[in-house]
């Protein structure tokens, strides 16, 4: 790690990569878990990732546009919840299972 | 340095005012309970039942505190804390009076002062939901888990009238901060009229009031941990000094909702008339209280009363002295009277809430759902709107 | 200060992270991402975001997470029924990988963002409620208005797709 540019503050590059680490770990849960609901946290946490990113950015450039993005994704996020977890819920009821793994009627 | 010095000097004060005054709203609580339904209430327990809470909290410190085997240790330990430290933390933004001058230093009557002070009392509340939820479900009891899931249903259905309602006020001071939405209320229409928000947003004032109710679960919206529905719902199998907890923190958020209320709509620490006539209120309201309990004293309907009475009369003529000394030192002055009006409103909102535990009703809890999303929130929603036209059209 | 309190949120939000990944029952997974989402909410104070902090908690922890935890509650999701469906070698090798690829963007970072100068705590107040309204309701009138939209149909959809057929 190079050394802080002033006593007080953070590197901006710190924020990045926190939001990278963050991100992979997204992905590493949606590949490797079988239960939806964990799948779908880990798309959660994905977009929070991203929304670090957004932030950080809008702090380097001095715009607020970024929050106003920021604000989408969240937005977006919300709504995508309740029609996950609406249509996790119709699964559950037709088949009776919450992993994904047995949901595979449509496979050869 | 100083800063720091102050803010935990604030800090404690602030505490330890708070724990007592728990304390003490639960036993206000139990006798004018009490007195509505024509009986007494504590009166035992030192004299008229003053030192009942001090037994209440020997009484639960020294239970023994059993944990269920059953349970899911990690949640059932985080959910009280998480339920108290959430309802404690909301104290910290809300301001009790003006700036003050102590010893040489300025300070805000208040522990901090945020600029979205608003959003986040709205968003402590939200994640309060959190502490029912999980004492709920970590229970591993079905009587609890269904109490748990509808508490925090009914807390997350009646959050949006509650953001509603405090957005009403909020276009007409163009502020998120506590201290100046209670700066913007100061000053008086034609010489003698506060200029509260309650007056333009009376709609909003009663829609506030009724979503407070259920957010903190109190009657009429109590369904989900009243002691014979559920068999108290989500706090069954907490004993001792978690159950205190959960206790603690409804007392805690009924303060925090009430004096919110306070600061939004009734003006917080700005006093009813002009100001240097109704400095004198406080002199002359101690003043009455004393004369009337000695002149009681004299002949009471108990005998205890010989003895309280007088005492009780002494103390509130001394406060009436304190108040009337303090016309000689404006700093005192300033300190008391904001501590006077906002205390005197905020035990009004609470004797309110207090009154509607003893009158109304609980209602079943599709009817408390029903009324959430279907008669207070298009209540709500049209307030916004009017006001928002209001404010449109008048400001050009 | 500020790095002090980075460091602790950083290390917080990994750890929540990595507690979302590996934890087996759902519930658990539910309570780290909310402290995921605190973590990043005090971070976005720190960035002078102080209206997307607080609608973080507000919306985000405080509604979206409450929602995912009543659905895992009321489906009874349990806990011990996930046998690993990959190879133990597959998960190293996809772990190694994976923290070859970070160690990889880490040092593309630092080399493309080294004298970017530092974030410091209320060293830049331009996320205040007002701006973001400002921009929200001229420039961004539009998204706005097909998010309120979006919002209204998931709304729909998601009453039609959960109740009782009758």
């Amino acid at each position: 790690m190079p050394a802080l540019p002033f006593p007080d503050s953070v590197p901006l590059s710190w924020y990045l990569i926190l939001s990278a680490v963050l991100f992979c770990l997204g992905i590493a849960g949606f590949v490797y878990r079988r239960n939806v609901i964990t799948v779908f946290m880990s798309i959660e946490l994905m977009l929070n990732a991203v929304n670090l990113t957004f932030i950080t950015f809008s702090y380097k450039l001095k715009h607020i546009d970024g929050h106003i993005f920021a604000f989408f994704v969240m937005v977006v996020a919300a709504a995508e919840a309740a029609v996950g977890l609406a249509i996790i819920l119709t699964v559950f009821k037709n088949r009776h299972t919450l992993l994904i793994d047995e949901v595979n009627t449509l496979k050869w | 340095m100083n800063f720091l010095l102050i803010s935990l000097i604030k800090t404690a004060v602030v505490l330890a005012v708070l724990l007592t005054g728990l304390a003490y709203l639960q036993w206000i609580e139990r006798k004018v309970l009490a007195h509505i339904q024509i009986r007494v209430g504590p009166y035992r327990v030192g004299p008229h039942g003053l030192l009942q809470p001090l037994a209440d909290v020997i009484k639960l410190i020294t239970k023994e505190g059993f944990v269920p085997s059953h349970v899911n240790k990690l949640f059932y330990f985080m959910a009280p804390w998480l339920a108290v430290t959430l309802a404690l933390i909301s104290i910290a933004v809300l301001p009790f009076g003006p700036q003050i001058e102590v010893f040489g230093q300025k300070t805000f009557m208040e522990l901090t002062d945020l600029r979205i002070g608003i959003l986040f009392v709205l968003a402590v509340s939200s994640v309060g939901v959190y502490g029912v939820a999980l004492a709920g479900w970590a229970s591993n009891n079905k009587y609890a888990l269904l109490g748990g899931l509808r508490s925090s249903a009914q807390m997350i259905s009646y959050e949006l009238p509650m953001a509603l309602a405090i957005a009403a006020p909020l276009l007409l001071v163009n502020t998120l901060s506590f201290r100046e939405v209670v700066n913007a209320q100061e000053g008086y229409w034609l010489g003698f009229i506060p200029r509260w928000n309650v007056i333009p947003e009376c709609v909003g004032f009663v829609v506030f009031l009724v979503a407070s109710f259920a957010e903190t679960n109190r009657v009429p919206f109590d369904l989900p941990e009243a002691e014979n529905e559920l068999v108290a719902g989500f706090h069954v199998e907490y004993g001792s000094m978690k159950f205190a907890s959960f206790f603690m923190a409804e007392y805690a958020n009924m303060i925090t909702v009430a004096a919110v209320a306070t600061l939004l709509f009734l003006g917080g620490w700005t006093p009813l008339f002009p100001a240097p006539y109704s400095n004198v209120i406080p002199v002359l309201l101690f003043a009455a209280t004393g004369l009337l309990l000695l002149i009681a004293g004299t002949a009471p309907a108990r005998r205890m009363d010989k003895y309280t009475f007088p005492v009780v009369g002494v103390i509130s003529l001394g406060i009436a002295l304190i108040f009337g000394v303090s016309f000689l030192v404006p700093v005192v002055q300033t300190i008391l009277m904001s501590l006077f009006w906002f205390l005197a409103k905020l035990l009004v909102i609470l004797f309110i809430f207090i009154w509607i535990r003893g009158t109304l009703p609980r209602f079943r809890y599709d009817q408390l759902m029903r009324f959430a999303w279907t008669i207070l929130f298009p209540i709500a929603m049209a307030n916004l709107l009017l006001t928002a036209l209001a404010v449109a059209w008048t400001t050009k | 200060m500020t790095p002090f309190f980075f460091i602790i949120l950083a290390g917080f939000a990994v750890f929540c992270a990595i507690s979302l990944v590996s934890q087996t029952h759902p519930i658990a997974s539910a309570l780290s991402l909310v402290g995921v989402m605190g973590a990043l909410a005090v971070l976005y104070l720190q960035l002078g975001a102080e209206f997307i902090a607080a609608a973080q908690m507000i919306v985000y922890a405080g509604a979206i997470m409450v929602l995912f935890v009543f659905v895992i509650m009321l489906l009874n999701a349990g806990a011990e029924q996930e046998a690993r469906r990959v190879s133990r070698l597959a998960r190293f090798t996809g772990m190694l990988l994976m923290a070859v690829f970070l160690g990889i963007i880490s040092l593309t970072i630092q080399a493309q963002f080294p004298k970017m100068g530092g974030v410091t705590f209320g060293a830049w107040v331009g996320g205040t409620a007002q701006e973001i309204g400002v921009l929200l309701f001229t420039t961004y009138l539009l998204p706005f208005e097909v998010t309120s939209v979006l919002i209204l149909i998931a709304l729909v959809g998601a009453i039609v797709l959960a109740r009782k057929e009758i």
